[in-house]
């Protein structure tokens, strides 16, 4: 009845750090997923974003679109397409997107429209052409703010990204509903620690992204 | 056979019935987590050091699959509604509690210092004057927090069915009867649009002074 | 003459004498919001060459809306600018921005960039070398009074004083002729605020930029400006004309109630010490003996000023008393400096003195002489006649400044 047991028990198990079903392969698959489809949902939402932010107008309409995204349940969805389109990564990807989408488009909107209006000004009055507005002045100040909605669609993907074993896909979902259906507890206790463990390494890996790329000015100013 | 609201009787409810549970499911959990995240976020904005550490738990239980979270909890809490009930209420904790200390530390430092001056106790200054101000960022979490729920119910159909109008999906599966995931995914989505629009309107009236 | 015609109609420049060299011209401008508003009204003034010109009016009076139309950030409605006797619509917008430096309220500094690569700014745009721009930005921080160790800090690790000069530093970077200035010191504290509005009148005076500088503290604009202009609601000019002659005969019921009600007394800032008679006699060092003591007592006081064996005052002493062997020394107040002063410094000096006699000193801090309150007067009125019999009393006056503007 130990959750630390079952994962021993699982972990120990050297059958389950090789082959098909095996640890590596899983958590390939899972990153695979999940990279692609936050790799699609930034190129949908950060342009989207960055322009609407920038030039202030088409709020309200990325206001709904951000909603009607939320409101999208990821697992119905899933159903849905696969019922549809067959077994395949689309259906797959696309919940996953839809998820990721709103935090990205909001975060980089309000990031953007929160850079105080002062510097845009000041950028203007000195001859600044709007790219370079925005690109050197009101993207470096929005990145943490940016950085926070691109990881917290990072964290929901790999989270969620176990639903696609329901519909008999890879990654670390296979041991939860595996698990799940066999009554082997062991299988979903690992998968969930494996799960929680990508999510924690997406989070390391943002904050290193955030001592990297944010400019030292802007980050101390923020704490 | 095989219209949109032909629900299969395995399911032993009604559309409405679906509809009923599925609110259920998704709003107790977000009630609860509003009652745990207000004077937890309290404590987080009061105690600035406390807040980093209280957004890191909350951060990683996060990042639990809800799927794993509910099959785990099936341990102790067996095939039911609680078994989903209790990851929905993390989840909207962890949108909650900064949410509310957002919103609480959006309150002007020149309005808590007149409200202090004007002799309000801490306790009557959080009710009459930090929570009200909170009240447009503490609607913000609210939203996301009741749509994601909403959204999220669906995956209790794996457990049995504990899913709410996710118990179609299953159904879908099982009598190949793809209309019945456009009921489950299209009803979800518009109860989700529907209570995050009633949630916008409770916001207006609560708060007349925001600027809109 | 250099005049335009009324009711904003073209203007006729410099026809008679090639006196006025208008740098920035704003010709029967107009700024009208489509919501009906109008910020300017038919606003037309010439905007001299070298020197600071301040529009100063209370809020609402399109101050802002003026100083954000010669760099095009807003564009009139109806009527021109021109810089140079070109529209400055001929050029790129980012261009023209950048050949005019820009400074505002809270300075606006990037706070992603070091101070140096903020000053860097412009610069950089103009294609200069990363190298090049960085040694500009060190020289700028010296020129405004910044330590150059604080280059590679940023923003936030700044005071607002310290900022705000970053600011200055950033707008002069591409030595650009023209600089604008949109309330720059309005958000630090007096100390600090007095300080920079003096060092830009010492960068002004060093570099010889054409200044636009918008206020809404009179105090502020008469301070530093060579011409202000002083804008009512609406965005109509009330009075363009330099500060003492603001001072001295306002145009009408708004201006004078919005210089307030001490302007006679700021007036005499512009009138200079210099002619003032001192008197040299009731002054005695501190080891002077009872002989010398009594020899420069004279009939129109009972005091003496004390000074040290260097010739600095001490204090006053009643002269009875010192000379009957008493040591009480009376605190003489402030003193002013004899030539570089005005007759303000002098008069404020008179009455904060307890004697009633205000203390002269040269550039050492030497006493020079004492004047009595009379005497000032006396200067008061004398300079007072000189200006009225049109002599060149008040520096940067000689073109008639009546006809500088007309009110639209």
């Amino acid at each position: 009845m130990n959750l630390f047991h079952y994962a021993d028990v699982f972990f120990s198990n050297n059958a389950n750090w090789s082959g098909a079903d095996g640890i590596p392969t899983r958590l390939t698959e899972h990153v695979q997923y999940s990279l692609m489809a936050l790799a699609i949902a930034a190129v949908i939402a950060l342009p989207l974003g960055l322009v609407t932010g920038h030039t202030g107008r088409g709020g309200n309409a990325l206001a709904l679109v951000a909603t009607a995204g939320r409101a999208l349940p990821s697992f119905g969805l899933l159903v849905l397409l696969t019922v549809l389109m067959g077994l395949g990564l689309t259906p797959v990807m696309i919940p996953l997107v839809a998820l990721a989408v709103p935090p990205i488009l909001v975060t980089t909107y309000e990031a953007v429209r929160s850079v105080d209006r002062a510097l845009v000004d000041a950028a203007r009055g000195m001859g600044m052409e709007p790219l370079r507005v925005l690109f050197q002045v009101e993207l470096p100040v929005a990145l943490p703010l940016i950085l926070s909605g691109v990881r917290s669609a990072a964290v929901q993907i790999v989270s969620t990204a176990t639903i696609a074993a329901y519909v008999s896909f890879g990654g670390l979902g296979r041991y939860i509903v595996d698990g799940l259906y066999q009554v082997d507890y062991n299988k979903v206790v690992g998968g969930a620690v494996l799960v929680a463990g990508l999510a924690l390494v997406t989070l390391g890996l943002f904050w290193v992204a955030g001592r990297v790329f944010v400019s030292a000015g802007v980050r101390r100013q923020q704490r | 056979m095989g219209g949109f609201f032909d629900i299969p009787s395995d399911l032993q409810a009604s559309w409405w019935g679906l509809i009923g549970l599925h609110l259920q499911e998704a709003l107790i959990p977000v009630l609860f987590g509003l009652l745990i995240a207000l004077p937890l976020a309290q404590l987080g904005a009061r105690f600035r050091w406390l807040y980093p550490p209280m957004l890191g738990v909350t951060t990683v239980l996060y990042a639990l699959p809800s799927l794993a979270f509910i099959v785990l909890l099936i341990n102790w809490t067996g095939l039911s509604t609680t078994t989903v009930e209790i990851p929905l209420t993390i989840y909207s904790l962890v949108v909650l509690i900064p949410a509310i200390v957002d919103g609480v530390r959006s309150v002007p430092e020149e309005t808590h210092a007149a409200a202090t001056a004007m002799g309000f106790g801490p306790f009557r200054r959080y009710l009459q004057v930090e929570l009200p101000i909170a009240v447009p960022a503490i609607f913000a979490g609210l939203r996301v927090a009741t749509v994601s729920s909403i959204s999220l119910v669906s995956v209790g159909a794996l457990i049995g069915n504990e899913g709410g109008l996710g118990n179609l999906l299953s159904d879908a599966l099982h009598y190949h009867r793809p209309i019945l995931s456009w009921n489950s995914v299209i009803t979800t989505a518009v109860l989700a649009i529907l209570i995050d629009g009633l949630l916008v309107l409770l916001r207006r009236l609560l708060t007349p002074w925001a600027v809109r | 003459m250099c005049s335009g015609q009324e009711n904003g109609g073209p203007l006729i420049f410099c026809v008679l004498e090639g006196l006025c060299t208008a740098l920035i011209l704003i010709d029967a401008v107009t700024k009208r919001y489509p919501d009906g508003t109008t910020a300017v009204d038919r606003l037309t003034l010439e905007i001299p060459d070298g020197s600071i010109t301040v529009l100063v009016g209370p809020s609402g009076c399109g101050k802002t809306t003026t100083l954000r139309m010669i760099n095009r950030m807003i564009d009139p409605t109806e009527g021109r600018i021109t810089l140079d006797g070109a529209d400055i619509r001929e050029q790129p917008v980012n261009a023209l921005r950048r050949s005019m430096g820009y400074v505002i309220q809270h300075a606006g500094l990037f706070p992603h960039r070091t101070i140096a690569e903020n000053i860097a700014t412009v610069p950089r745009l103009l294609g200069w070398d990363r190298r090049q721009a960085r040694a500009r930005a060190l020289e700028l921080m010296d020129r405004v009074g910044l330590d150059k160790a604080l280059a590679k800090r940023y923003p936030y690790q700044l005071s607002g004083g310290q900022q705000q000069r970053v600011g200055v530093a950033r707008a002069l970077a591409a030595d650009p002729p023209v600089m604008l200035m949109d309330e720059p010191f309005s958000a630090v504290d007096p100390i600090v605020r007095k300080g920079l509005q003096e060092e830009l009148i010492r960068i002004q005076e060093e570099l010889g930029k054409t200044i636009v500088f918008v206020t809404h503290d009179i105090d502020e604009a008469i301070k530093i400006g060579d011409m202000v202009a002083v804008l009512r609601e609406g965005g109509k000019l009330a009075q363009y004309a330099p500060p003492a002659e603001l001072l001295s005969s306002p145009a009408d019921g708004f201006v004078e109630d919005f210089l307030g009600l001490d302007r006679g007394i700021r007036r005499l800032s512009f009138f200079t010490a210099a002619g003032l008679e001192l008197n040299t006699v009731p002054m005695i060092a501190v080891d002077s003996t009872a002989e010398q003591m009594a020899a420069r007592t004279i009939p129109q006081t009972p005091y003496l000023l004390v000074t040290d064996t260097e010739g600095r005052p001490l204090g006053w002493a009643v002269a009875k008393e010192r000379i009957a062997g008493s040591d009480a020394l009376i605190a003489f107040g402030h003193s002013f400096t004899a030539g570089r002063d005005s007759l303000r410094a002098a008069l404020d000096s008179a009455v904060l003195s307890p004697t009633g006699w205000a203390v002269a000193v040269d550039e050492n801090g030497r006493a020079v002489g004492v004047a009595a309150q009379e005497a000032i007067a006396a200067a008061i009125r004398t300079a007072h006649l000189e200006q009225s019999a049109g002599s060149d009393a008040i520096p940067g006056a000689s073109d008639n400044p009546d006809d500088a503007a007309v009110d639209a």
